[in-house]
């Protein structure tokens, strides 16, 4: 097998302060990776590098494409990067109102990136958004209504749906439960596990919460001060931590 | 006549005008910035028109001026005196008789020709405003070809009123590339766009002009199980009788009666002295020859 | 199936003022197909450190674990969860589960991961539960609410849907009544008899005896002890 995603050597700057340094890894089809760490230490920032959101200062993201070549995607254009975004990536962003357009029904948020993606026929673009409402648990009846109008809990299913919509085969995701109270993210985290199961997808996860990538990561990453400081299985790292952050990191969460 | 250069802009302003319109032909549908200036005339009364058929005007030239189809509203009018007095041109209200044409809101019923320019008076050039506001991102999805968003308003619309509500400004894309709005004509004029005349389009506030040469591919954009409809009041005209115009609906009274008439006051003028009579207009000269009797 | 040699293990406590402790040092063990070898013990002597290295969970200091030709030590996150997924099967004394997941989902899924279909696999999972005594009224319902034995026979249930050429069972039978105890005692031998290697723990001496073809005291592989 073949990784999906090679990332080398990433860094980024803001002026002088380190955004991500040196970050290097591969995931492969159906990996899902938590990358956890505390507030500031560049999960965000990597993510964003990654996703082709932020110019990484150096290294190389190489992505799989479907006519199986590796292609860095800092270097490629523009317009192609904007092609994968709509097609076989998905961003989950942590604010539902980043990733969603507000004033636009959730049938047509659903339906934009099958639209963007060529999909001309009103009955058929419809039906698909019923379908991946009901996946996200939201009643056909919502369909017509706009994101202003629905929880935040049913917002982020929403976002959900909207990027999961075209079958894409890397999903970022950052804090996706963020936000949310605890009942909500139960059901989100359980509805995204399934999904991803189902779909075979390869997901990088951004998240301050241990119990979310227990649920959903195979493998974890942990990043202190820009650098990743750790990484493995994720039952490993997180039962038997061997960096001094993470087993400060474990021992302070109760229950994980 | 001396007070002003000819067509009140100075030749600069003409040239530079100019250059934005050619630029706009050899790139069909696509929004050229062009340094908009200062007219005795406020925002949204046509300055962006005024500006391009400025530019467009030569001392030979007959120029026509409609305001959603009629040659004698204040705003036609103000417009067609304008360029009598800063560039001495002939006028008319013949459609066939024009030269130059500056429209507001519509495209005149009788064909044009290829000696012709149809000049539009464009409000927001931006076909993706709707949903997009930063204009960063407009044109980044013009340049990349993005334009699923079009659809999405189609798709509200649909969804909404169970068909494609819109009916004016209804988008369209140009020879298989720019999306384009084409200023807030009812859809009903849209099939007209592929026409033998050259059509600019001036946006005063906007600061853009684009442009569709001759015979140029316009489709107005659909979804294959909703198609496009170049809709009108199902009715004939009451005065000339026309069953293919657009026609505007007019409340006679304020017992709800009503009446539908050309928009285009030229066409429905034309058929008339041609000896075409519509029902109110049968009606009334029956009265009249009552009345006489 | 397991071939275990030289390993070593510590903890370095970093929050603790850097403490190392040696836990373990040159294990050594070989399980064979169809064989079952149970680790004894005093408490702390690393039985449930031996066995959380070979499923690895816990990351060894040196040596080389190689189940079905896999070294668990070197191989990559995504071999390992392979070789869970289809040889090595790891019964530990608590469930965990996903919230809102059906007790016959949970105990389904390890069947569905290798591809089985829906139907056979929930077959095996209704006998399952069946057996060990789980009311059929709370089969639909996660087992998150469950009581702490109807949790740990699901979870017994769950680690023999699938038929594992290799497993680890972290005390099995413990805290379960006799007719209970007796159902997981035949898993095993039904288990064995099919072939896999089995790597357990039993405080229950009896069932040790029953099921167990030999036993390994982690005891001499604790530092300064033997040598
Ligand atoms: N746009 C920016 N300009 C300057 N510095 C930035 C910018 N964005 C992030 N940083 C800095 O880069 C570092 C990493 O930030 P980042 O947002 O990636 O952290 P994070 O791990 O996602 O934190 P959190 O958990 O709070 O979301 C921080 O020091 C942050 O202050
Ligand atoms: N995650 C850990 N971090 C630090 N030390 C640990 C960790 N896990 C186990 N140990 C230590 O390793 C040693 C062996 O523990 P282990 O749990 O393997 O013993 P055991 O033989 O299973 O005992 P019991 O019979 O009580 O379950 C103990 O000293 C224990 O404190
Ligand atoms: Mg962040
Ligand atoms: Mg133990
Ligand atoms: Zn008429």
């Amino acid at each position: 097998m073949t990784p999906l995603l090679k990332v080398e050597n990433i860094s980024k700057f803001y002026g002088h302060r380190i955004g991500c340094k040196d970050v290097n890894f591969d995931l492969y089809p159906g990996e899902v990776m938590g990358i956890v760490g505390e507030s500031g230490s560049g999960k965000s920032t990597l993510l964003n590098c990654l996703a082709g959101h932020l110019d990484p200062d150096t290294g190389e993201v190489l992505f799989e494409m479907r006519d199986g070549a590796m292609r860095d995607t800092v270097t490629m254009s523009e317009p192609e990067r904007r092609m994968l975004s709509r097609t076989d990536w998905a961003f989950v962003h942590q604010h539902a109102r980043d990733g969603l357009r507000m004033n636009v029904s959730a049938g047509g948020n659903v339906g934009e990136r099958l639209m963007a993606v060529g999909a001309r026929h009103y009955g058929n673009i419809r039906e698909e958004a019923v379908d991946w409402l009901g996946r996200v648990e939201i009643s056909e009846t919502r369909v017509d209504d706009r994101p202003t109008q629905f929880s935040g809990g049913m917002q982020q299913r929403l976002q959900i749906a909207r990027n999961l919509v075209t079958g894409p085969r890397l999903v970022f995701m950052d804090e996706p439960t963020g936000g949310l109270d605890v009942s909500v993210q139960a059901r989100l985290l359980d509805l995204l596990r399934g999904l991803v199961r189902e779909m075979g997808l390869s997901a990088i996860i951004v998240t301050h919460d241990l119990a979310v990538v227990r649920l959903l990561a195979d493998r974890l990453m942990v990043m202190k001060d820009s650098h990743v400081v750790e990484t493995g299985l994720t039952d490993q790292v997180l039962d038997d931590p061997q960096h001094a952050y993470t087993q400060l990191l474990v021992s302070s969460v109760l229950q994980v | 006549m001396s007070d002003y250069n000819f067509a009140y802009l100075d030749e600069q302003t003409k040239r530079m005008i100019r250059r934005a319109i050619l630029k706009g032909l050899a790139i069909p549908g696509y929004q050229v910035p062009f340094a908009s200036r200062e007219m005795p005339m406020p925002y949204g009364w046509g300055t962006g028109g005024v500006q391009v058929s400025a530019a467009t005007l030569t001392p030979e030239d007959t120029l026509k001026v409609i305001d959603q189809g009629a040659d004698d509203t204040t705003n036609a009018v103000s417009i067609r005196k304008f360029f009598e007095k800063t560039a001495g041109v002939d006028t008319t209200e013949e459609t066939a008789q024009a030269s130059v044409i500056q429209t507001r809101h519509r495209i005149p019923e009788e064909d044009l020709r290829e000696d012709q320019i149809l000049v539009y008076q464009v409000p927001i050039p931006e076909p993706l405003r709707f949903l997009e506001p930063s204009e960063i991102e407009t044109r980044k999805m013009h340049s990349l070809e993005e334009y699923g968003l079009m659809h999405v308003k189609l798709y509200e619309d649909i969804a909404k009123h169970g068909a494609i509500a819109t009916s004016y400004a209804y988008p369209v894309k140009v020879e298989g590339r720019y999306v384009m709005d084409p200023s807030p004509i009812p859809k009903f004029d849209n099939p007209k766009m592929e026409m033998a005349a050259i059509q600019l389009f001036g946006a005063g506030r906007e600061q853009r002009i684009y442009a569709l040469p001759p015979y140029c591919q316009v489709v107005s954009l659909d979804f294959e199980d909703f198609p496009f409809e170049a809709s009108k009041a199902d009715h004939p005209c009451d005065m000339c009788g026309a069953t293919d115009s657009y026609l505007d609906e007019i409340i006679m009274d304020d017992a709800g009666n009503r009446m539908f008439v050309c928009s285009d006051t030229d066409y429905c003028a034309s058929r008339r002295k041609a000896g075409h009579v519509g029902a109110q207009a049968a009606a009334a000269s029956v009265a009249l020859k009552e009345t006489a009797a | 199936m397991i071939e275990i040699k030289n390993l070593s293990k510590t903890f370095t406590l970093h929050n603790q003022g850097g403490v190392v402790i040696p836990v373990m040092d040159a294990a050594e063990l070989s399980v064979a197909r169809g064989e079952c070898v149970a680790l004894t013990g005093a408490s702390g002597a690393g039985k449930s450190t031996l066995m959380r290295m070979i499923y690895g969970n816990y990351l060894a200091a040196a040596g080389s674990i190689v189940v079905d030709g896999v070294d668990v030590v070197t191989a990559e996150p995504r071999e390992i969860l392979a070789l869970r997924r289809e040889v090595l099967g790891y019964v530990s004394q608590f469930l965990r589960v996903v919230p809102r997941v059906p007790t016959l989902d949970v105990v389904a899924e390890p069947l569905l991961a290798v591809g089985v279909e829906t139907e056979v696999a929930r077959d095996r999972a209704r006998d399952l539960l069946a057996r060990l005594n789980i009311p059929e009224r709370l089969w639909s319902l996660s087992p998150t609410s469950f009581s702490g034995g109807e949790q740990q026979r699901v979870n017994i249930a769950r680690g023999f849907a699938h038929t594992y050429p290799a497993m680890l069972l972290d005390e099995p039978t413990a805290s379960l009544d006799a007719a209970n105890r007796e159902t997981v005692l035949s898993l095993i031998e039904e288990a064995k008899a099919r072939g896999a290697a089995i790597v357990g723990i039993f405080h229950d001496e009896a069932a040790r005896e029953r099921v167990c073809d030999r036993e390994i005291d982690v005891a001499v592989f604790t530092p300064g002890v033997a040598a």
